[in-house]
C-alpha cells in the first residue's frame, strides 16, 4: 500500500532521519517510535506528501491515505453530524457518513455540538472522521497524547477493528498500543550530518 | 566558467572579501568625489539657488531604492527557479540597504521641497510612490524577521516580493491617476536620449550615481556574506546540537 | 469546494466573529470620523465616501487572522491538503467566504453609515457598486496575507503591514469611484480599472495563495 526505501526526511534543510525502508500492505499497522525531536512528525508528514523527501521517494497512490496531526481537527461549534458529512464531502466519500457512525457507536451523539463532547467521544470522532474518508490507511501523528488508559485501549480496539476491515496504519506513539504490527525504531536512523540534502550547499555546513 | 559557481557560498564569500575593500575605496572616491564637485564647484541655478544641490544626494539615493526592490525581484526569481541559497540571501540583504535609500530620498526631497514648494511633504505622485515603496519594503522585512526556518522565509518572502512588484506598480500608476503631480520630471531621461539637467550638473550627478551604485553593491555584498555566515553558524549549532 | 464553503459559513455564523465584529468595528469608525474632525456637515459630506471605503477596508482585515489559523491549529489543514481538492481551489473558497461573511455585510451596511456622514444622495449607488467591484480584491489579497502568516506568532500585526500596501491599488480606485460618484462627477475610467483590479487580483491570487500555503504546510 506504502512503500519507501532509502529515504532522508529532514527540516529546515536539516536531514533528521536516514536510511529508512518501510513498507506498510494490507492489515499492517506500523509503529514508529522514538525519542522526542527525533523526527517521526516529519517523517508522517513526508509520508503523506506534505513535504518533500531529502532523499529517496515514497511510493503510495495519492488517495490511499489520510493524515491526522495531533489537534483532531473538529470544529467544537459545529455538530458531530456535521463535522463527519464536511469531511466525507470534501473526500467525496461513496458511503456517505452511515459506516463511521455504525462503527464508532456515535449514532446517539449525532446532534450533539462536538465541543460538549468528553475527551473519549471527541478521540471517536477523531477517528470517524479518518474513517469517513474512506482512504485505507491512516497516518496518525500521537493519537495516544491526552489520553488515559482506558481510552487508550478503546483506541487500540478501533484501530484493531478498521485494521482487520482492510485498512491500515502508521502510527508515531510513546506507547505499546498491545496491537500486532511491524515496530519501527527510528533512533538508529537519526542523522548524523554525513547526508547532504538536496539543494543545501557544503558550503554552509 | 558560468556564473552560476559564484552560487557556491563559499566562492561568493571568497570572491566578495577580495573585492569588498576595493569597492568600499572606490564608492568613498565617487560618492566624495561627485559631492565635492557638485557642491563646490558647479554655480548655482538662477531660479533653484543652491538648493538644487541637494539633487546630487537625491537623485542617486532615489535610483537606488528603485534598484533595491528590482534586485530582491531578480533574486527572488533565481531563488525560485534554481534555488541557490545565496541569491535568496543576496534579496534579504538588499531590502535594508533599499529601505535605507528610500528614506533618504524622501528626506532630502522633503529637504528640497520645502524652499521649492513651500512645504516639506505634498501628495505628489512620485513622492507618494516612494512612501508606498517604503512601507513594501517594511513589510517584506517583517516577513523575513518573522520566519524561523531560513528556507521557508526565503520561499514565502520571495512570493511575496513577486506578488509585491505587481502590486508596487499598480500602485505606481494608481498613483499617477490619482493625483497630478508638482514634482519635475525624471532627470535622466533613457529612452528620447535628451536631458532635463543642464551639463554642468550633469557629469557631477553621474559621477555621484556611479559613487551611489558601487556603494549599494559594496553593503549589498557585505550583508549577504554576514548573513551567509550566519547561516554557517546555526548549520553547525544544530550539528553539534546533535552529535 | 461547496462543502468547504457550506462549512466556513456556517462556522462564522456560530461563532458569530465573522459578522458581527467586523460590522461593529466598522460602525465604531465611522462614528469617531466626526469626533475627530468635527459635526460641520459639509466637511462630512466632503470626506464621507474616502472615510467609508477605508472603514470598510480596515473592517475586511479583522477576520482574516483567523483565515486559515483555525484550520491550522487543530489540524483540518493537514488533512484538507491531502483531500482531493486542490490547494487552489481551497484558496479561492477561503476568499470566497470571507467576502460573503466579512465584505458583503459591510457593502450593505456602507449606505446606513452613509446617512451618518452626510454622504450626498447621488452617492449612494456609487458606493454601494464601487463596494461591490472592489471588496472582492480586498478578500482574494487578504487570504494571500493570510496565508503567508499562517503558522506565526504575531502573525496578526505583521499580516496588517503585509496587506495594506497591497491594497493601496484598491483603495485608490474604489474610493475614487465613490467620491466622484458623491460630488455628481463623471465616473470616468476609475470604475474599469477597479473591476480590472479586482478580476486581475480574484485570477492570479489563487495560485499565489496555494504555492504560499503548500510551503507553510511543511513547517
Amino acid at each position: 500500500m506504502l512503500g519507501a526505501s532509502d529515504l532522508v526526511v529532514g527540516r529546515g534543510g536539516v536531514a533528521l532521519l536516514e536510511g529508512l525502508s518501510l513498507a506498510v500492505g494490507t492489515g499492517d499497522l506500523l509503529a514508529v517510535r522514538g525519542p522526542n525531536g527525533a523526527g517521526k512528525t516529519t517523517l508522517l508528514r513526508t509520508l503523506a506528501g506534505l513535504q518533500p523527501a531529502l532523499s529517496g521517494s515514497v511510493d503510495v497512490a495519492p488517495d490511499t491515505l489520510a493524515y491526522a496531526s495531533h489537534a483532531d481537527g473538529i470544529k467544537p461549534s459545529l455538530t458531530v453530524r456535521e463535522n463527519l458529512i464536511f469531511w466525507a464531502d470534501v473526500f467525496a466519500a461513496p458511503d456517505g457518513i452511515a459506516p463511521a457512525v455504525a462503527a464508532f457507536d456515535l449514532e446517539p451523539l449525532l446532534e450533539r455540538l462536538a465541543g460538549r463532547l468528553s475527551a473519549g467521544q471527541k478521540r471517536r470522532l477523531g477517528l470517524a472522521r479518518l474513517m469517513v474518508t474512506g482512504r485505507p490507511l491512516w497516518l496518525m501523528d500521537e493519537p495516544t497524547v491526552s489520553l488515559d488508559s482506558s481510552a487508550v485501549a478503546a483506541l487500540a480496539a478501533l484501530l484493531q477493528a478498521h485494521l482487520a476491515g482492510g485498512g491500515a496504519a502508521i502510527i508515531a506513539t510513546h506507547l505499546d498500543l498491545g496491537i500486532e504490527g511491524q515496530v519501527l525504531d527510528v533512533t538508529p536512523h537519526r542523522a548524523q550530518g554525513r547526508t547532504a540534502p538536496r539543494g543545501f550547499d557544503e558550503a554552509f555546513a | 566558467m558560468s556564473i552560476w559557481e559564484f552560487a557556491n557560498p563559499r566562492k561568493f564569500t571568497a570572491l566578495s572579501l577580495k573585492i569588498l575593500p576595493t569597492l568600499v575605496g572606490l564608492s568613498a572616491v565617487l560618492v566624495l568625489g561627485g559631492l565635492i564637485w557638485g557642491f563646490a564647484f558647479t554655480p548655482n541655478a538662477d531660479k533653484f539657488e543652491s538648493t538644487v544641490k541637494i539633487i546630487y544626494v537625491h537623485v542617486p539615493s532615489a535610483l537606488m531604492a528603485i534598484n533595491g526592490w528590482l534586485m530582491m525581484l531578480v533574486c527572488s526569481l533565481i531563488w525560485l527557479v534554481r534555488r541557490h541559497h545565496v541569491s535568496a540571501l543576496a534579496a534579504r540583504a538588499a531590502a535594508p540597504v533599499g529601505v535605507v535609500m528610500t528614506v533618504i530620498a524622501l528626506f532630502t526631497g522633503a529637504v528640497w521641497g520645502q524652499p521649492m514648494w513651500g512645504t516639506w511633504w505634498v501628495w505628489d505622485p512620485r513622492l507618494t510612490s516612494f512612501l508606498i515603496l517604503f512601507l513594501f519594503y517594511l513589510g517584506y522585512m517583517a516577513l523575513w524577521a518573522a520566519i524561523e526556518d531560513t528556507e521557508t522565509a526565503a520561499d514565502l518572502t520571495s512570493i511575496l516580493c513577486l506578488v509585491g512588484s505587481v502590486f508596487a506598480l499598480l500602485s505606481r500608476y494608481a498613483v499617477n491617476f490619482w493625483n497630478q503631480g508638482l514634482h519635475q520630471g525624471t532627470s535622466i531621461p533613457v529612452a528620447t536620449g535628451g536631458r532635463t539637467v543642464a551639463d554642468v550638473y550633469f557629469l557631477p550627478l553621474v559621477v555621484a550615481m556611479a559613487g551611489f551604485f558601487v556603494l549599494f553593491v559594496a553593503l549589498v555584498l557585505a550583508r549577504t556574506v554576514t548573513l551567509i555566515r550566519e547561516r554557517r553558524l546555526a548549520v553547525l549549532d544544530a550539528q553539534e546540537a546533535r552529535a | 469546494m461547496i462543502a468547504l464553503l457550506r462549512r466556513d459559513l456556517m462556522l462564522a455564523v456560530r461563532a458569530g466573529g465573522g459578522f458581527g465584529l467586523a460590522l461593529a468595528f466598522f460602525l465604531i469608525v465611522v462614528v469617531l470620523v466626526p469626533f475627530a474632525i468635527g459635526p460641520d456637515p459639509s466637511l462630512l459630506s466632503r470626506v464621507a465616501a474616502g472615510v467609508l471605503w477605508l472603514g470598510a477596508l480596515l473592517a475586511c482585515l479583522l477576520s482574516l487572522d483567523r483565515l486559515f489559523a483555525l484550520d491550522h491549529e487543530d489540524g483540518s489543514l493537514d488533512l484538507l491538503a491531502t483531500a482531493p481538492l486542490p490547494l487552489e481551489g481551497i484558496a479561492a473558497v477561503k476568499a470566497l467566504a470571507h467576502w460573503l461573511t466579512t465584505a458583503l455585510p459591510l457593502v450593505v451596511a456602507a449606505p446606513a453609515f452613509g446617512i451618518l456622514l452626510s454622504l450626498p444622495a447621488p452617492g449612494f449607488g456609487w458606493l454601494v457598486v464601487s463596494l461591490l467591484a472592489g471588496t472582492p480584491a480586498l478578500s482574494a489579497i487578504g487570504t494571500f496575507g493570510a496565508a503567508l502568516t499562517v503558522g506565526l506568532r504575531r502573525g496578526g500585526l505583521l499580516l496588517s503591514l503585509i496587506v495594506l500596501p497591497l491594497y493601496v491599488p484598491t483603495l485608490i480606485f474604489g474610493a475614487e469611484v465613490a467620491r466622484r460618484g458623491a460630488e455628481g462627477l463623471a465616473i470616468g475610467p476609475a470604475l474599469p480599472l477597479l473591476a480590472g483590479i479586482t478580476c486581475g487580483t480574484l485570477a492570479l491570487m489563487p495560485f499565489a495563495t496555494a504555492a504560499v500555503l503548500r510551503r507553510a504546510l511543511r513547517g
